[in-house]
């Protein structure tokens, strides 16, 4: 794993990974659509910050059909959990030590 | 000090996403203007045209079936239709503006929250319609409006929270001064809802 100076994660660098990552804290599951509405970004785009969280296995997926048309959904892993919280702290002791 | 910037601004990019991504936030605040008004409509039609002005708990079901009882029901109805359809097209609207769609998993929640404090309430003015209990059609439709409010409130914005309260405050005070009723209702559901709509659209959508 990756992990540069101070505890922050490389994976976490681009806002739109720490974007996925963030709604992906507060909900079981979202799907690809729905992410990207709530992150404004385009379907390539997105699929590949998925893609490189999921290379981390920071997130899974789960496809189904819904209405014969395929969907997928995107949960966070355990692990993920975990170095998204470190991150946070790591984060929010970055801020406080340079206060 | 620059880098200082960004950790901040990486924080409240995660919070803002984390309640964009599970609260509603589409309800536009003129929509509470709206429904303000027409509950203060349909209070002083009740009370000026259909004379409903009930000042004890009971009334005998037979002798008040024939006094615009129906007329006063087809009103509450109108005026929730009106409300509800004028919620939904502005909220339409408003997360058309946000990129957004407005059926998605937080509007869902949102829904249910508040569907199921307002069946059971609704059901039970019904059977309080036909057992003649009038003087409690008022301030119980607040108090289980403010139980659906308070209990959306964690799907939507704060401010709620505080209407829920506010509804349910002035349920009880219908309770105990029944012959108020009207008045409570007119407050609760006609002056909280401009109020809060003034608020929200000062606050969120300028």
């Amino acid at each position: 794993m990756k992990i540069s100076i101070a505890g922050l994660h490389k994976a976490f660098e681009s806002r739109i990974r720490l974007g996925i990552m963030s709604a992906l804290a507060v909900n079981e599951m979202i799907d690809f659509s729905l992410l990207k509405e709530f992150l404004r970004v385009t379907d390539g785009n997105l699929a590949s910050h998925l893609k490189a969280l999921e290379k981390n296995a920071f997130i899974g997926m789960e496809k189904s059909f819904i209405d014969r048309k395929p969907n997928t959904r995107y949960f966070m892993t355990k692990k993920g959990k975990a170095a998204f919280d470190d991150h946070l702290e790591a984060l929010e002791r970055l801020i406080k030590s340079q206060k | 000090m620059k880098k200082q910037q960004g950790y901040i601004r990486d924080l409240s990019e995660i919070r803002c996403m984390m309640e964009r991504s599970s609260k509603f936030f589409s309800l536009s605040g003129w929509a509470g203007i709206l429904a303000g008004i027409y509950a203060l409509s349909g209070a002083y039609i009740a009370y000026a045209i259909l004379n409903f002005r009930p000042d004890e708990l009971f009334y005998k079901p037979s002798g008040i079936l024939s006094t615009g009882l129906p007329e006063l029901i087809w009103l509450a109805i109108s005026i929730l239709l009106l409300a509800l359809v004028t919620a939904v097209f502005l909220s339409y609207q408003r997360a058309g503006k946000r990129g957004e769609k407005l059926w998605n998993p937080t509007a869902k929640l949102l829904l249910v929250s508040m569907m199921v404090p307002l069946v059971v309430g609704g059901i039970l003015l019904l059977f309080m319609i036909f057992n003649g209990l009038l003087g409690l059609l008022a301030p119980f439709s607040l108090l289980f409006y403010g139980l659906a409010l308070f209990n959306a409130e964690k799907y939507t914005y704060g401010e709620v929270k505080v209407l829920g309260l506010i509804e349910m405050l002035l349920g009880l005070l219908g309770v105990w001064f029944v012959e108020f009723g009207l008045l409570f209702w007119a407050l609760g559901f006609g002056v909280a809802h401009i109020i809060y709509g003034i608020h929200m659209n000062y606050k969120y959508e300028r």
